[in-house]
């Protein structure tokens, strides 16, 4: 069995390199992946390019890269109002970034992991979204041309993985962390807990252990 | 206008709330919206969606019993009512974008005569938090009501022949519910379907861009909030 447990957070992000694409999982407070935020912190690496639905809440999160000038790119859904350091960046020019609506955000990567390069979607026709973007009417419908969405690495969190990188997540610290699973060349995750092979139920199983490749114990205050 | 005569974000809320058909599925967005679903009967079966992927959300946690792994689109701590599931923010978004949700209920900056909503950005404001899920939600849902008060801050209409304001989607609004009135979105242009209590036609007609078609007689409002 090939060995995807890391010792640690920082050998598990050792190889992101300057200019790496990362997307990062999380929304609303919930299922980011923040002892690999911080790691990435501590590994210095610059001129990323970020991924995420929201960029950095307070001191936390993703505010931690903005606030290090780790970051020179961001694709986000709803940076949001307490992306104090994102906003700073983008008002002085150091960061520049492009929005999205959230669902578009999702299909894009789910594009990626499922090997569709573009697809037509309605959402964001006729709005700033669609500038620059090919339009035409399916079925009577104006449509735009969405780009796949991919990335070199992709950092997420689970409740719990078994050592081949099966994931089971908490509630609605789901949200994006199972399609980022699916659309980065490396995935990366971190969990409550690693528990044996056999030990997760194959029919709860939401990340199937093919989309893991890195697989880090952090602790964790939940149970299930 | 009296401000004792228009209705309260609350009131605008309750109102909204009579919108939602029993068994319905309903998103409910920022603002205005989110205070909704404490005007919805229990009994009514409204099972609520959240973008970040929960359906059957039920009310805030109380005090004391947060799980912030379990929380709503404005990271407020909520709970699940039995009967309720998780998934994933792209299931999340095939609910609302797939037209599977009956109803969504989004907070509005401007709405334009044939229901083109702007909602996510104030032109020149130095930043917006972004775009969300409301492009997704208002292109999706078959049915959407956007709750605002009439008129902006400066005493400018928000119900416009044209959006003047970073649009969210093109021809997504079916009703407008304002401190003022209720407004159906038709074919045949903007419908006054009801009035504030103690509020004019006329008085509703000064404070909105385009003109309303109105019926010969349109009732007041019911509410019990205040």
């Amino acid at each position: 069995m090939k060995n995807k447990i890391y010792p640690n957070v920082d050998a598990a992000v050792a190889d992101v390199s300057d200019g790496a694409s990362l997307m990062f999982g999380g929304f609303g407070g919930a299922g980011f992946p923040n002892e690999l935020i911080r790691a990435v912190g501590r590994k210095g690496s610059r001129n990323l390019f970020a991924i995420s639905n929201n960029c950095g809440t307070g001191e936390g999160e993703l505010s931690v890269l903005f606030k290090n000038k780790q970051i020179r790119r961001v694709i986000a859904a709803f940076p949001g109002p307490q992306s104090t350091y994102f906003q700073q960046q983008v008002e002085s020019g150091e960061v520049e970034y492009e929005l999205v609506p959230q669902g578009i955000l999702c299909e894009r990567m789910r594009a990626h992991g499922a090997g569709i390069p573009a697809f037509y979607s309605p959402v964001g026709v006729g709005t700033e979204v669609a500038q620059g973007k090919e339009e035409r009417a399916i079925n009577g419908r104006r449509c735009i041309l969405e780009s796949a969405l991919g990335a070199d690495f992709a950092l997420i969190r689970a409740l719990k993985a078994d050592p081949l990188g099966n994931l089971i997540y908490r509630k609605a610290a789901r949200n994006f962390n199972p399609v980022m699973a699916t659309a980065a060349t490396i995935t990366i995750v971190e969990v409550n807990e690693i528990v044996p092979v056999g030990a997760l139920d194959p029919e709860t199983i939401v990340t199937p252990s093919v989309f893991v490749h890195r697989i880090v114990e952090v602790g964790g205050a939940h149970d299930a | 206008m009296t401000l004792e005569r228009k209705l309260s974000r609350e009131q605008i809320a309750e109102r909204a709330a009579q919108e939602l058909p029993d068994g319905a599925y309903v998103n409910l967005g920022w603002g205005i919206p989110n205070l909704i679903a404490a005007y919805v009967p229990e009994n009514a079966g409204v099972i609520f969606h959240s973008e970040n992927g929960i359906l059957g959300m039920g009310p805030r946690a109380r005090a004391g019993e947060e799980d912030y792994d379990l929380v709503d689109a404005m990271k407020a701590p909520v709970t699940i009512l039995p009967g309720g599931a998780y998934f994933s923010q792209v299931d999340a978004h095939m609910m609302t974008r797939g037209g599977h949700l009956d109803v969504a209920v989004l907070g509005g900056l401007q709405v334009s005569e044939r229901g083109d909503l702007a909602n996510w950005k104030v032109p020149g404001a130095k930043f917006s938090g972004g775009i969300g899920g409301a492009m997704d939600i208002a292109v999706g849902s078959r049915r959407l009501i956007v709750t605002m008060e009439h008129i902006t801050k400066n005493g400018e209409p928000k119900i416009v022949k044209i959006c003047t304001y970073p649009l969210t989607a093109l021809q997504c609004v079916t009703t407008i519910v304002t401190d003022l009135a209720v407004i159906d979105v038709t074919p045949n242009g903007l419908q006054l379907r009801e009035v504030a209590p103690g509020v004019s036609v006329e008085e509703v007609q000064r404070v909105t861009g385009p003109k309303l078609s109105v019926a010969s007689r349109v009732p007041e409002m019911r509410l019990r909030a205040k």
